[in-house]
């Protein structure tokens, strides 16, 4: 079935053929048909290679080359696919994800005109994420990446009638590019040091060729890293995903929650052998992951919109991820990567439905009491908070707590942060529990009216995605060895080298405490302490539940107060630490005063007018008097023969 | 026995009145017959040689320049022909078209 692999992303992009280009007259109910059953094959394909793995583990990285796509002298690009366990593990989270989230599309995007546009968006980002995760080189994987960029922007601005899509889109675009440079430039580095651009010798090469810390590796990792900001929405590119929200919400679940932006992280992890010999660069992603993580918390905290509360939830559980990357815990951020994409797919959707009950109402200030109303939405959606906020048993537990506990080994003070974060993010998504579902109705009279249950479409979705996120973290259970099935599945791609990466990332960082040098030592007498620790990060999230519950259940006119007391305080974060306004004043306004010259001065000005009009200019003055020469008398021409010939004869003569 | 300088002093004032002929004159019948002077002029001197220098090479020339230029009166006049049935005139100074 390895063989196969190529069928994962063929059957998306035959979904787009046949909803793209065939599909004007089709039936919507046949057009929904085509583009869930495109991705169910794609998952059926990817379950089938994953039992075929799992018996009988293949010794080396599986890789499948269709053709070669590009020779070009030391350059040789195949189309080809690597199946290794980490690829197979972004295959069945994207497909698995995409089609549950594409059933549930077929409900809510009924009555949309733009039906079947939607669709062929959907499926074609499916095709590039699947190429992107099964790519066996960095250029292929850069095909993946540009294309889900583009499928974002499309999907971002899907109502383009309508301004603040049409900008949001282009704002992700322009942002993202900002990223995709820096992975250019580390593309172009990797093919001058290594000679190729193929996963697997720049991997089993790297070692070889770098002791670890030289400028060059660093160099590569840290403009990959950039990439991955751009992608993965960290400080400082993180500005388009908030704004990413205007989107349908199915495209902020899946593309902006679930599978897109972990692009970043599984990047980051997939080059994990580069990261490894560049400390620097860790502890850069790891600083980067943990200040994101608690920025945008903080940001969450006050927002009243329910898609971007879970918008900077989204990015901050990235920076989690990333700081596990950066930490060296690659797997525990692989981890941390999937069981978010059933949790915040799983809330997106819920956020979803509850839009669809309230005619598109988002504010929270206008919700509450749907309990009752939105039964299965509720139940969901609480199984999606208690995941996020790390509770026992759910799937946010596991992830999140291995990632603390790797910081809390590297160092202590990314754990804080960590730690911190997780408490924010206990609070906030029970913020919104409490303000969407309990409490008084605040919901506006005309509206209250036809507030009602999804359809089964949208709801048996959402239940799927609960039950994934309450099991999803049984397969990477802690401590017990041998339970945690998804690390040893893992660590013939991502290494058992955690342990003294760990150590190596910290030592880059100029404040590595004194925790850093033992941690190796830490690690293997550690189990009473690991335990505490998750004890520990339990009752971070209940004092977070607990918080939430206190403030906007029991008194609810306490938040107001608060918020009257540390004035300033509520108002930078409610205006997002006016990350925004910095931007547009500091980077957008110069560039747009640039270009302005540029066009009015150099374009208008030089190009158009004294290079293309005035060399017009020069040669119709010239020719305009040489043409008299040409008078159409013969005679007129025989007489200048004439003279030439004499005078030909006479410069021969006179000699 | 005429010594050959006669014989080539006739020749080039023979090409003259045809060259001059060429530049002056308007009606293109007579520019053409001009043209047929300045062959003949060299024809002559072809022959003047041909009979100084005792070979026949200069006689084979002459053959090929009366039958080129037989070709070209016909074609010549063929011009002159369609000319004068599309605009009525062989006047060259009204035959100006080539032109910008």
């Amino acid at each position: 079935m390895i063989e196969y692999i190529w069928l994962v992303p063929f059957f998306p992009l035959l979904g787009v053929f046949i909803n793209g280009v065939l599909g004007i007259r089709f039936p919507k109910r046949f057009i929904g048909l085509v583009g869930c059953s495109a991705i169910l094959l794609s998952f059926l394909v990817s379950c089938l290679i994953f039992l075929e793995l799992i018996q009988s583990p293949p010794a080396a990285p599986f890789e499948v080359t269709l053709y070669q796509w590009i020779p070009c002298g030391d350059l040789k690009v195949n189309i080809g696919f690597l199946v290794d366990a980490l690829s197979l593990v972004m295959m069945l989270t994207v497909s698995g994800v995409s089609f549950v989230i594409h059933v549930y599309s077929i409900g809510y995007m009924h009555d949309d005109p733009g039906y079947r546009r939607y669709f062929t968006y959907l499926n074609l980002f499916v095709f590039f994420m699947l190429t992107l995760v099964t790519a066996n080189s960095f250029l292929l994987m850069f095909i993946g990446w540009e294309g889900v960029g583009l499928c974002s922007y499309l999907l971002i601005g899907f109502w383009y009638k309508n301004k603040a899509p049409a900008d949001a889109g282009k704002k992700a675009f322009i942002v993202n590019r900002i990223g995709d440079y820096g992975f250019l430039l580390a593309m172009m580095l990797i093919f001058v040091v290594f000679g190729t651009l193929d996963f697997l010798p720049v991997f089993e090469n790297a070692p070889h060729i770098f002791r670890g810390g030289e400028l060059t590796i660093i160099l590569i990792t840290l403009l990959l890293f950039l990439g991955a900001c751009g992608k993965s929405a960290q400080i400082p590119l993180y500005v388009w995903l908030p704004d990413a929200m205007e989107g349908p919400t199915p495209v902020s679940a899946l593309i902006h929650a679930a599978t897109m932006v972990t692009a970043g992280v599984y990047m980051v992890a997939r080059c994990n052998v580069l990261y490894s010999l560049a400390p620097l660069s860790m502890g850069v992603v790891a600083v980067i992951g943990a200040l994101t993580a608690i920025f945008t918390a903080s940001i969450a905290i006050v927002n009243n919109d329910i898609k971007r509360v879970l918008a900077y939830s989204t990015i901050s559980q990235l920076g989690y991820m990333f700081l596990a990357c950066g930490v060296g815990a690659f797997a525990a951020g692989i981890f941390h990567l999937m069981t978010h994409a059933f949790f915040k797919g799983l809330l997106f959707l819920c956020a979803g439905s509850v839009m669809h009950a309230l005619s598109g109402e988002l504010d929270m200030r206008k919700m509450g009491s749907l309990k009752a109303h939105l039964p299965i939405t509720y139940w969901t959606f609480l199984i999606g908070c208690l995941a996020i906020a790390g509770i026992f048993p759910f799937a946010g537990f596991f992830s999140k707590d291995e990632i603390l506990w790797n910081a809390f080994q590297s160092n202590i003070f990314l754990w804080v942060v960590g730690a911190i974060a997780a408490f924010m993010t206990a609070f906030y998504m029970f913020r919104a529990v409490f303000m969407t579902f309990h409490g008084e109705s605040r919901v506006e009279p005309e509206v209250a009216k036809h507030v009602h249950e999804s359809p089964p479409v949208m709801t048996n979705p959402l239940v799927a995605l609960a039950i994934l996120s309450t099991i999803g973290g049984l397969v990477g259970i802690p401590i017990v060895k041998g339970w945690n099935r998804f690390h040893d599945f893992l660590s013939p791609v991502l290494g058992g080298h955690e342990a003294h990466l760990a150590e190596k990332s910290m030592a880059g960082v100029a404040y590595a405490t004194e925790v850093a040098p033992h941690s190796v030592e830490i690690m293997h007498h550690s189990v009473g302490l690991e335990l505490l620790m998750m004890v520990v990060s339990l009752v971070i999230g209940i004092v977070g539940i607990i918080t939430a519950y206190y403030l906007y259940l029991k008194c609810p006119e306490l938040p107001e107060r608060i918020a009257q007391r540390f004035k300033q305080l509520y108002h930078l974060l409610y205006n997002k630490y006016f990350v925004d306004e910095i931007y547009f004043a500091y980077v957008v306004t110069p560039v747009n005063i640039i270009s302005t010259f540029f066009w009015k001065f150099f374009d208008d000005k030089v190009v158009d007018g004294a290079l293309v009009n005035g060399s017009a200019w020069v040669v119709k003055r010239v020719s305009g008097s040489l043409k008299r020469l040409q008078t159409g008398y013969v005679q007129h021409y025989a007489l200048s023969i004439l003279l030439g010939v004499l005078f030909v004869l006479y410069l021969i003569l006179k000699r | 026995m005429v010594p050959i300088s006669h014989y080539l002093v006739l020749s080039v004032i023979l090409f003259f009145i045809g060259v001059f002929g060429v530049f002056i004159r308007r009606n293109a019948i007579v520019i053409f017959m001009c043209i047929e002077l300045m062959l003949n002029s060299a024809n002559l001197a072809f022959i003047a040689f041909a009979r100084y220098l005792d070979s026949m090479d200069g006689q084979i020339f002459v053959f090929f320049v009366m039958t080129v230029a037989a070709a070209e009166a016909a074609v010549g006049l063929g011009i002159i022909i369609a000319l004068y049935r599309n605009r009525e005139t062989i006047n060259v100074d009204d035959i100006n078209l080539m032109k910008w």
